[in-house]
């Protein structure tokens, strides 16, 4: 009997409101640790990098995606196969500027703010899932591709779509040992 | 068993896991009169049989202990050279314990390093551009595997040569070492794993919670016994499903 050549393991699922209300206990958390947007916005975002660089071995774990050859495959692979597995999402991918490697993800419905009506008055610049763009740096960072990851709309903020975009700057040396930040 | 060993190696080629499951290594334990009629000589550190093979007692085996108490290198475990111990009349007759020497912690830490370094010297000499590194080492007493994940991590099984089903087990140490390892939060990642959950054989007795890597080791060698799926679901590796 010969053992399929990959097996799924179970997901168990879990309430996603306590996942939901957990990210917002923590972004409602850091507003009050820190007076400006741009403090949480970057400890948010370093959350999401540390996170990013353990998901990502998790990700390639249970996926079996191979070794990606253009910018494009890797953002395709990103929006359909890595938010699929995690939020169970699918955002769509447009290529901005193929030159400078620059490519968006547009997400029409994103969990993370589904309770949440609006920013609070004085923290309109706060980017609430930046949790998100920490994530996807850090594991773009694992597999040596230096990328830069922000929010370039959000429904929040007013906006018609929540849009995440990626700028991939550059291959990053594999064989010399870089300490990690 | 099957699997003789296995190794994990960070992106800088640090050694951070390693597990030995070798099979009882033929060992030999005699007691001996003075004048000892083996010749002994010290090399790297230890005391090994040079001449004088007999009943079991190999050249290039080590002394490992004396007396019932292990050695330590060249030194007894009262802090005396064994050399001079067994040169001593006084001190016979003297129980001693031969076997095959076993790799110190650095000498695998070393290994691991040069394997990392000859896997970069493979993916070189490649006449086509963008090979992959080492994936398998044949001698014909076992054969290494080594898979290297898009990160930079390699995991090493020495197995069998006749074993098969490696390719799969490697890819679930991958899945357990990113389970066990990695969503550890107080894990550093490049470190020496340390955690306890990783190494320790412990089946739980609430099977909703299942453990570790030798837990995962139990079920790894389920895997290539029979290849057939585990008996036991590794559960504990929960990821949220939206509901």
């Amino acid at each position: 009997m010969s053992r399929p050549a990959h097996r799924r393991p179970e997901y168990h699922k879990i309430n996603k409101d306590l996942f939901v209300l957990t990210y917002g206990a923590l972004v409602a958390q850091l507003c009050k640790d820190y007076e400006k947007d741009e403090d949480v916005n970057k400890y948010l975002d370093k959350m999401g990098y540390g996170i990013g660089t353990r998901l990502v071995e998790d990700f390639l774990a249970r996926s079996c995606v191979g070794r990606c050859h253009s910018y494009s495959e890797i953002t395709d692979i990103i929006a359909q196969v890595a938010f699929k597995m995690y939020l169970g999402i699918t955002p769509s991918v447009i290529c901005n500027n193929s030159s400078r490697n620059e490519f968006s993800l547009i997400l029409d419905k994103n969990p993370l703010v589904e309770f949440v009506e609006e920013l609070p008055a004085g923290r309109s610049s706060l980017c609430y899932c930046n949790l998100l763009c920490g994530i996807i740096r850090g594991a773009l960072e694992m597999v040596h591709l230096a990328a830069d990851v922000t929010f370039l709309q959000d429904r929040l903020k007013g906006d018609s779509v929540t849009e995440i975009g990626i700028t991939f700057l550059k291959k990053l040396d594999e064989k010399k040992y870089r300490r990690k930040k | 068993m099957a699997i003789f060993s296995v190794y994990v190696v960070n992106k800088a080629g640090g050694l951070i896991y390693q597990l030995d499951s070798y099979a009882p290594r033929a060992e030999a334990e005699k007691t001996f009169s003075y004048p000892l009629d083996l010749l002994l000589k010290l090399h790297d550190e230890r005391v090994l049989v040079a001449f004088g093979q007999r009943d079991g007692i190999r050249v290039g085996h080590a002394v490992l202990a004396i007396n019932g108490m292990d050695v330590n290198g060249k030194y007894t475990a009262d802090g005396k050279e064994v050399l001079e111990y067994l040169a001593n009349p006084a001190n016979y007759p003297v129980s001693i314990r031969f076997g095959r020497p076993r790799l110190t912690s650095n000498e695998k830490l070393m290994l691991a390093s040069m394997f990392h370094s000859l896997f970069a010297i493979g993916s070189q000499l490649s006449p086509e551009q963008g090979s992959s590194g080492i994936e398998m080492l044949e001698t014909d007493t076992f054969k290494l595997h080594c898979f290297q994940t898009l990160t930079g991590i390699k995991f090493v099984v020495l197995a069998d040569p006749r074993q098969a089903g490696i390719d799969s087990l490697l890819r679930k140490i991958y899945e357990i070492y990113s389970d066990f390892a990695l969503k550890n939060p107080f894990y550093s990642l490049e470190m020496p794993i340390r955690a306890s959950l990783f190494t320790q054989p412990s089946w739980a007795p609430d099977p909703s919670w299942c453990g570790c890597f030798a837990g995962g080791r139990r079920q790894l060698y389920w895997l290539h016994k029979s290849l057939q799926p585990p008996r036991r679901l590794c559960s504990s590796c929960n990821a949220w499903q939206w509901c």
